[in-house]
């Protein structure tokens, strides 16, 4: 008998703390890996969606004789064929599956198709005549604020309303349209299960949403609909909400055949929603010390024409308005509003990014008018933990490390460039060297970590122990984040058993895992991941009279006395709901503890200015993040450096331009998106301060990034032009006009 | 019409009846699924290939102009099951996460180093500037490349 004398499970290789490689990584990398896009079954059909041209219409008439007409067309359908619930919505069912007597938004599906192939279906959908009323559509949010067409309003009250600083600082600030452009475009197959029911597998970030939405609208029972997670191309909040998911299920129930739909790229950018557009209204005031002694904000999100998750928005950009700093007087209203723009929902950071180019902003115009160094100022008045949070007075519980965060990052050198970043403009060779100016600065962030407001947060995860090796089942979805990794990793670490693989299990075969959203897997399907594991390792241990377990088996004093080969003669399971500490709504000033657990990060950003032409190159994005533990520092950083360019990506360049509420740049050639040459060097600290509930002390890391890097980037073209920079993105004519 | 060419190093052809793109051909026709299809109009390059020795974006080739051409996609790149030294310094570094641009960034970076064994930074983002990661933040792609560069200095 083998004899050890260290703990085998300490040892394990790839466990948390490592930078383990993701187990889809060879499958990309080849090729071969299924996305939503690939799936391919015998004799399935193609949808195809008709869409509005107008962003606010009455139907007159829809005429689908024309599309059926087409040889190879099996079915068009609009609303009068849905046979449940008219309408969907990931929190108020506002949005109609098919619109039926009013299109209020551009793109907005009125009907939809399914063909033989891709072409035809496309044809048909063009060819359903739609005779529409045109309205004027409502585009304007301040207009639609007065008129109270509204998804929700904020009123946020703490404190001494009449405090008052003998410094005052006043901006309005303004945040454009972004796109979450995730590479893959919404895609999805819906096979028929001959029996009434459907397989769903289609793009998403929640599969459980998906299938209580396509459940009400298609009037089944919940047993008769099963959404399978499938290989997802990116994601950044975009595939929160139902946009081909019911279309494909009415479809293949309608034809009795599989119908598979792929969005393209100028669909897509109507087929989902976008991060909310905002204008902010800010007023500090602070005593000559540099203390805050007020804050008063408005915060104005234009939600678009339907609900999606505009209300949570908007709650966000109100409790994070102040940033992470201690004021005692605080007002804060927001207004989400209802317009004939294109729907807007989620996009990763949540509101917390628009709020914090603006608090960000003031901070620095504060700091100017106290002659004061602009990271004194923040460290000053930093949030800390045991602090009471500005906005809602909930005294934070969980490490927030935010005075070593600034510190951090200021100690990080800014080195040499070995090779220059490229002249503003790029390519295009228009500046001259001797006409660049650089700028350098600083932005700090912070946003919740999970679902708030008293939402009944949840994740589950099942953890069996086979013959093959440990497997994790969960209905969580792996968007390109690396949970798929960071599950695996935790059950090496909490087991001690090596191999381990994660199944991406259907609706019907687990419970929610909730939403890849708000930062929250890791901590949540990672902390039930880890209760299951811990579990099922203390029940094996426990039935063997073990004290250790590892792959060879169960030991006990160091001697192996179970093979694992008699362990798993048993049937070894454990399915675990791990839910956060609660939370609760806000009371009618927007107080309480609203909030499970607050991640923050700061950037530095350099840049190069060509005053004269406008042009930006964002040289270096330096970043501390507080990130509880690092489980695989790796993925961290691949977190961290995606964030921020997208961060750069809102500062100087991503922007949905609507025209009347027709968006005129639909596409990749007119939205820009950075490339490689617009990507600037980072250097990422990771700042672990444990005590967060996440597993290990994890902290969610994939927002942060985005937040406080666009607000820096602002900071950097102020500081190198002396503009007022209140707008983002930044547009040529902002720094050279 | 029927479309005869070199895939990979097999001879592969199928019926063009319509005018559609290399890329919908080799999708949709040939299940050869690792081009991926993202903007439609050749900016990201998800559905880069090599024909002719040149990378292009199969989104902008007409399928019937392969005729007797030579077409490598992503699927061709590996080595007898095992990654190439391309693929492995990308997965080693970290730099695939929902991976939709990986096959296109795969291809560019092979026609690479093909040409240039040790390219400088500069020359590595050249060389990609046509290939659109939304995930990354392109990083760990320019680290994997560096390292591999590295290695054959």
């Amino acid at each position: 008998m083998t004899v050890r004398t260290e703990q085998p499970s300490s040892r394990i290789d790839d466990g948390i703390g490592e930078s383990a490689l993701r187990p889809d990584g060879i499958a990309k990398l080849k090729g071969e890996f299924e996305y939503a896009q690939d799936q391919w079954v015998e004799g399935m059909l193609w949808g195809a969606t008709t869409r509005s041209p107008h962003p606010h219409a009455r139907i007159l008439s829809i005429d689908v004789a024309p599309a059926l007409a087409i040889g190879g067309v099996h079915a068009v359908l609009t609303a009068d064929d849905v046979p449940g619930r008219a309408s969907f919505g990931l929190e108020h069912p506002d949005q109609p599956v098919l619109a039926k007597e009013m299109v209020n938004f551009w793109g907005e599906p009125v009907a939809i198709v399914a063909a033989e192939d891709d072409a035809t279906a496309r044809r048909a959908a063009a060819a359903v005549v739609v005779e529409y009323e045109r309205l004027e559509p409502l585009t304007d949010p301040e207009d639609a604020d007065l008129r109270d067409e509204v998804f929700r309003r904020m009123r946020i009250r703490r404190g001494d309303q009449s405090a008052s600083g003998s410094v005052v600082v006043e901006g309005f600030y303004e945040v454009g349209m972004q796109d979450q452009a995730p590479l893959g475009t919404e895609a999805g197959l819906a096979v028929p299960d001959g029996h009434g029911g459907v397989d769903l597998y289609a793009t998403s970030q929640f599969v459980h949403a998906d299938h209580e939405q396509v459940v009400a609208s298609l009037g089944l029972r919940p047993e008769q609909v099963r959404a399978h997670p499938t290989g997802i191309g990116g994601a950044f909040g975009a595939r929160e909400d139902v946009n081909l998911h019911i279309h494909l299920c009415l479809l293949a129930l309608h034809t009795s055949q599989p119908v598979k739909m792929v969005y393209h790229r100028s669909e897509s950018f109507t087929g989902h929603v976008h991060r909310h557009p905002a204008r902010m209204w800010y007023r500090h005031e602070a005593d000559e010390d540099g203390n805050l002694v007020r804050v008063r904000a408005k915060v104005l999100i234009d939600g678009g024409a339907y609900a999606s998750t505009t209300a949570a928005v908007l709650a966000n950009a109100c409790y994070f308005a102040v940033g992470p700093y201690n004021c005692e007087s605080v007002s804060v209203d927001g207004v989400g509003t209802r317009t004939n723009n294109p729907p807007c929902g989620a996009m990763r950071g949540f509101g917390a990014v628009q709020v914090c180019f603006a608090h960000e902003a003031q901070m620095d115009r504060l700091a100017d008018a106290l002659g004061m160094d602009p990271l004194e100022l923040r460290r000053k008045n930093a949030l800390e933990s045991g602090d009471s949070m500005p906005t809602t007075g909930q005294v934070i519980e969980t490490p927030l490390p935010t005075v070593e965060v600034i510190d951090s990052l200021a100690a990080m050198p800014i080195p040499e460039e070995s090779e220059r970043a490229g002249l503003p403009g790029g390519s295009g060779l228009t500046t001259e060297e001797h006409h660049v100016v650089r700028g350098i600065g600083y932005a700090v962030g912070i946003k919740n970590l999970g679902f708030s407001e008293g939402f009944d947060d949840f994740a589950q995860a099942r953890v069996l122990l086979t013959p093959g090796g440990a497997i994790v089942e969960t209905a969580a979805i792996e968007v390109g984040q690396g949970l798929v990794t960071i599950l695996a990793q935790i059950v090496r670490s909490s087991m001690g058993v090596s191999s381990v693989e994660v199944r991406h299990v259907d609706t019907s075969k687990i419970d929610s895992a909730g939403s890849t959203s708000a930062s929250r897997q890791t901590q949540m399907s990672g902390g039930a991941t880890l209760e299951a594991s811990s579990r099922l390792r203390a029940r094996i241990l426990e039935h063997f009279a073990g004290d250790d377990l590892n792959d060879e088996g169960v030991w006990r004093d160091g001697e192996l006395v179970v093979p694992m080969s008699r362990v798993t003669e048993d049937k070894w399971e454990e399915t675990v709901t791990f839910r956060h500490p609660p939370t609760s709504p806000p009371d009618g000033d927007g107080q309480g503890v609203v909030h499970a657990d607050f991640a923050l990060a700061a950037h530095r950003a350099v840049v190069d200015v060509d005053p004269e032409l406008g042009l930006v190159t964002v040289v270096r994005v330096d970043t501390a993040q507080d990130v509880g533990k690092a489980l695989n520092p790796q993925s961290v950083v691949g977190q961290i450096e995606g964030g921020i360019m997208q961060g750069v990506g809102l500062a100087i360049m991503e922007e949905l331009i609507l025209d009347h509420g027709v968006i005129r740049n639909p596409n990749f050639t007119d939205y820009l998106l950075p490339t490689i040459l617009d990507a600037p060097d980072v250097e990422a600290l990771l700042i672990e301060k444990e005590g967060s509930w996440g597993p290990f002390g994890a902290k969610g890391v994939g927002e942060p990034p985005t937040i406080s890097s666009t607000a820096a980037v602002a900071a950097a073209i102020r500081n190198a032009t002396g503009r007022a920079i209140n707008r983002v993105p930044v547009r040529p004519q902002d720094i050279a006009l | 019409m029927i479309v005869s060419f070199s895939l990979n190093g097999s001879p592969a052809s199928g019926r063009v009846e319509r005018p559609i793109s290399l890329l919908d051909f080799l999708r949709d026709e040939l299940k050869a699924i690792g081009s991926k299809s993202a903007c439609d109009q050749g900016e990201c390059g998800s559905c880069s290939v090599i024909l002719d020795g040149v990378v292009v974006c199969s989104c902008l080739v007409m399928a019937a102009d392969v005729e007797g051409s030579t077409v490598t996609t992503v699927e061709g790149l590996e080595s007898e099951g095992t990654l190439s030294a391309v693929q492995q310094a990308m997965h080693e570094a970290g730099a695939v996460q929902c991976g939709f641009c990986t096959p296109g960034i795969v291809v560019a970076a092979t026609d690479l180093f093909s040409h240039n064994s040790s390219p400088t930074t500069r020359e590595i983002k050249e060389a990609l500037a046509g290939n659109i990661c939304r995930c990354t933040g392109y990083g760990a792609i320019i680290r994997a490349f560096e390292t591999l560069a590295g290695e054959s200095t």
